[in-house]
């Protein structure tokens, strides 16, 4: 019997020696993988055991920021400022990847980032553990606190909808708001199992709360596009006082455009600029038309529409938020040539053409701005946990559809629609502002989406800020009045005037 | 014992950053226990194995300090003072250790001859069947804690019957097989080479395989089907000699698991938990295994804590095992390993192969083939249950609820595997005593002639 003991023996040595071989793969080979799982709760303890750094607004008010606790977690992230914030910050969960400028801007107030490595090193001289760093936004806390407040107060019990405020100037956002938002400090307590529940019901919520309506949503512009087209006419021989035809009615195709009101345009003949200021449907359909379906696209995507890798956020480093892109859509029969009909309603901003607010406020910053279309930026500063300025933002050009002189003449129109046409609401003491309305049918039976794009100049014709507003639904009639007036009160604030 | 106390130690600088003025009492009860237990063997078994009792020693002390340490934790986290003595996971495993080591020592000072214990084998086999039925035949509440069904749960203490089946087992199959070898090893038909047995003397593998299966569905535990087939068919395998054995076993049992394995994915009912603990191991990082409730989440938790503690480990009291579920029972070597490292993982790898090797050296070296089968089955099953829980967390198997000898809480395997031991001490005593001596002078007994004579035989056949 010896040897089979002796046998059994072998094999429960040959099987000791497979649990080695496992152990030896799986704490040296793997072990590095499995230290830095996501799954791996040490890590989420080691992540918290440094305070996050802050993110604040440019005034310096905290909108995120690492509190102590007495918890396994040392520090519980907390964002002072609610839902305001919401869609632009993003959130930090305990469990999962963070969202917004949480995630784009991680390494940095995580303090991983490279540019923090010399505070790492003095940290292990000193034993010390000094938090990551801080983000200073571009946002103007009074222009965002102003945009959130007017938006969720709205005159017309509109409840999705969307803000974005940018210096032309500069591209440096200036206020961000997506309606309804949510509160992420529900989403980031220790406690997971309350985190992971509010987030499924934020993500089950059909208003999408969840949602950025500011960037990641698209919606038809209605007439906002118009001033597209026109720079399109602009460049192609136009100018602001050439007649264009009108009417009060225009077939084309299957397509019957109409004017909003009877009093709108109903002669034969309109020039541009009053085309544009009373919002002429007839007039500008039949000016895309006869400019073609080709240099309506050209002019639409020279000023952003079908860019799919836009991000808002760090020009260095190019992470952000990601922008959806806005789109003209085809306009074409199935055989290629242009759809005469979808050419006239897409001039109106109708059909398939969808744009983001981001993409409004675009358009109305490059006009503002001589033509030159700024980088859209967050991030202003980045400060290390001392508050040393580590990098600060510098100004990009992203690309320049029209030249100064269409530009100054779009200027001129936009100007007019504000003083004279649909877009009076949008009006504030002391700058000159300028605009256009737009009024987007959606869907059968539906109120229509009201939009303003517009901006303001200051006493020293300088661009101080330019805006867009987009409210869904918005019922009542002049869908865009509402956006109209909401926009002026965000300019008036970015622009330093005050708000309310 | 210097190393537990070193633990308890390291554990207690770690998270209280200074020493609590008793960190010393519990390796120190320990030493006096083992002591105690040490200077019953001189007396009643003084040629038994010395390596035996130090190496058990130091894998339960260090299993009490590292159940001290999670009470610590636990009491850190509810913000309570250090914990008592004898209270938490630790203290009842520190009271188990003496109620155990207490039973061990009557073991030793009630038997004085292993070979007496031969004489209530039916008795003993029978209990343990039922033993190991009781489980699988209670309603689930009483009898299931985290999907398998392996306990009998009473109002203050949960019992597991099956550790003490698997001793019972053990003496029962090493007396019927002192019996029957000889049909089992002779008549047979040679076939491609393997000699195969005949059709009826099949019987009781059939069984046995059978009764595993059955253990496996019913108590829906695969390692308990695996320790009881694999500690009958060493069993056979050693008194017979007849590798065709162990052939048959793997094959049929392999087959087993396979079918049972496909019909869980088939038809689900008692096939299902195999099933779904088969898919676990086969993916553990799929988020939907892990996500899943009952899926991969204490596997996959169990490895990172693995990972974690890498080649040196965090130190005593510096890692965080309460993340990983159940770390004072299945999951022990997890946490340990994450707080020693491969090393020190390593080390208590060695320990538990340098118990079953030395068990397997005193069935070489026991005269009789009933101390043969019982030694050797003994050990063999001992390794055995470490293989299958330390490979089940390693990933290497598919998980099972065993325990970890001597370092998981709980009274039942604790106490369990020191009568193993003390069996084991037994034995050896008898194996290492002077040749006329091993037994004591009272061979008169009731004789089993056979037994000796077996024993005696094996001595001059060598492959």
């Amino acid at each position: 019997m010896n040897a089979p003991l002796r046998k059994s023996g072998v094999v429960l040595f040959v099987l000791f020696g497979m649990i080695f071989a496992n152990l030896n793969w799986v704490q040296a080979y793997k072990a590095n993988e499995y230290r830095t799982n996501v799954w791996n709760p040490r890590v989420t303890v080691d992540e918290y055991k440094r305070p996050r750094g802050v993110i604040e607004a440019d005034s310096g008010t905290a909108l995120a920021e690492s509190r102590a606790t007495d918890d396994t977690l040392k520090y519980l992230r907390v964002y002072p400022k609610k839902e305001i914030y919401a869609p632009v910050l993003g959130y930090k969960p305990v469990s999962n990847l963070a969202t917004g400028m949480e995630a784009s801007e991680n390494d940095f107030l995580s303090g991983e980032s490279d540019k923090l490595f010399a505070n790492r090193i003095s940290d292990m001289f000193t034993g010390e553990n000094t938090g990551g760093g801080n983000v200073m936004l571009s946002l103007k806390s009074k222009a965002q606190e102003v945009a959130w407040k007017q938006m969720t107060d709205n005159e017309r019990g509109a409840t999705k909808g969307a803000a974005v405020a940018i210096d032309p100037k500069t591209g440096a956002i200036q206020a961000l708001v997506s309606m309804p938002s949510y509160d992420p400090n529900q989403l980031v307590t220790h406690d997971k199992a309350a985190a992971a529940k509010a987030y499924k019901e934020l993500n089950a919520d059909k208003n999408q709360p969840l949602l950025n309506r500011a960037l990641a949503q698209t919606l038809p512009p209605g007439s906002v596009f118009k001033v597209i087209v026109s720079a399109a006419a602009l460049q192609n021989g136009y100018g602001v006082d050439t007649e264009i035809p009108a009417g009060s009615v225009y077939r084309e195709g299957g397509a019957t455009i109409r004017n909003a009101e009877d009093e709108v345009c109903p002669d034969g003949q309109v020039t541009l600029k009053e085309a544009l200021t009373e919002s002429c449907n007839t007039g500008y359909a039949k000016l895309g038309v006869k400019l073609g379906a080709e240099k309506v696209k050209k002019a639409a995507q020279d000023f952003g529409f079908e860019q799919e890798d836009l991000k808002v956020g760090d020009l260095e480093s190019g992470d952000g938020l990601a922008v959806a892109a806005s789109h003209t859509g085809d306009i074409a029969n199935p055989d290629g040539s242009t759809d005469k009909a979808a050419l006239a309603q897409s001039s109106l901003g109708q059909r398939d053409v969808r744009i983001t607010p981001m993409q409004g406020a675009l358009m109305a910053a490059t006009v503002a701005n001589g033509g030159d279309q700024m980088r859209p930026y967050l991030v202003q500063k980045l400060l290390g946990p001392d508050r040393r300025t580590i990098y600060s933002a510098s100004p990009q050009k992203l690309r320049s559809p029209v030249d100064s002189g269409v530009a100054a003449k779009l200027k001129d129109m936009m100007v007019s629609v504000v003083e004279n046409g649909t877009g009076k609401n949008a009006k504030i003491d002391g700058y000159t502002v300028g605009g256009k309305t737009g009024t987007a049918q959606n869907a059968e039976g539906a109120d229509p989406h009201g939009w303003f794009v517009g901006f303001a100049f200051n006493d020293k014709g300088e661009p101080v800020s330019a805006v867009c507003v987009m409210l869904e639904n918005v019922s009542g009639g002049h869908a865009s009045a509402e956006a109209a007036r909401i926009a002026g009160l965000i300019m008036k604030a970015a622009a330093g005037g005050g708000g309310n | 014992m210097v190393l537990v106390a070193a633990f308890g130690a390291t554990v207690e600088a770690n998270k209280y950053d200074e020493l609590q003025p008793n960190f010393w009492v519990p390796a120190a009860l320990l030493s006096i226990l083992f002591l105690g237990l040490h200077i019953v063997v001189r007396y009643v078994a003084p040629y038994a194995d010395p390596v035996l009792l130090p190496t058990v020693a130091l894998i339960n002390g260090i299993g009490v300090a590292f159940l001290r340490r999670i009470d610590i934790a636990n009491a850190l986290n509810e913000k309570e003072g250090p914990p008592g003595i004898f209270s938490g996971i630790g203290g009842r495993q520190l009271a188990w250790t003496l109620i155990s080591l207490i039973l061990a020592s009557v073991l030793l000072l009630l038997i004085r001859d292993h070979k007496n214990i031969s004489k209530y084998a039916y008795t003993l086999g029978l209990t343990g069947i039922v033993l190991m039925m009781i489980p699988a035949v209670l309603p689930a509440s009483l009898s299931e804690v985290n999907g398998a069904k392996l306990w009998i749960k009473l109002p203050g203490v949960s019992i597991q019957p099956g550790e003490f089946a698997k001793l019972m087992l053990v003496t029962f199959f090493a007396y019927y097989l002192v019996r029957k070898r000889e049909v089992l090893s002779l008549a047979s038909k040679r076939f491609l080479g393997i000699d195969f047995p005949r059709g009826r003397d099949l019987g009781p593998v059939v069984t046995v395989w059978l009764f595993s299966l059955l253990v496996l569905v019913f108590e829906k535990d695969l390692g308990t089907a695996l320790l009881y087939f694999g500690l009958f068919i060493v069993t056979l395998y050693v008194a017979t000699e007849r590798s065709s054995w162990l052939i048959i076993g793997l094959l049929l049992f392999f087959g087993g698991v396979y079918i049972a394995y496909l019909l869980g994915a088939s038809v689900g009912g008692p096939f299902a938990n195999f099933y779904d603990r088969a898919d676990v191991w086969l993916s553990p990082f799929d988020p939907e295994q892990y996500n899943r409730l009952g899926g991969s989440y204490q596997l996959v938790q169990g490895l990172l804590g693995l990972g974690t503690g890498g080649l040196f480990g965090a130190g005593p009291g510096a890692g965080s095992p309460l993340s990983v579920p159940e770390v004072q029972n299945d999951f022990i070597f997890a946490g340990l390993g994450e707080e020693i490292g491969l090393f020190g993982l390593s080390a208590l790898l060695v320990c538990y192969m340098l118990i079953a090797m030395r068990g397997l050296r005193t069935a070489l070296g026991v005269r009789d083939s009933f101390g043969k089968l019982v030694a050797g089955g003994l050990s063999f099953t001992l390794g055995l249950q470490v293989f299958v829980i330390l490979g089940g967390i390693t990933g290497l198997i598919p998980l099972t609820g065993q325990t970890t000898p001597f370092l998981s809480a709980g009274g039942s395997s604790l106490m369990a595997n020191w009568l193993l031991i003390a069996m084991l001490l037994r034995i050896s005593n008898a194996a290492r005593g002077p040749a006329t001596g091993a037994g004591g002078p009272d061979r008169s007994g009731p004789k089993k002639a056979p037994t000796q004579l077996h024993g005696a035989m094996t001595e001059v056949i060598k492959p």
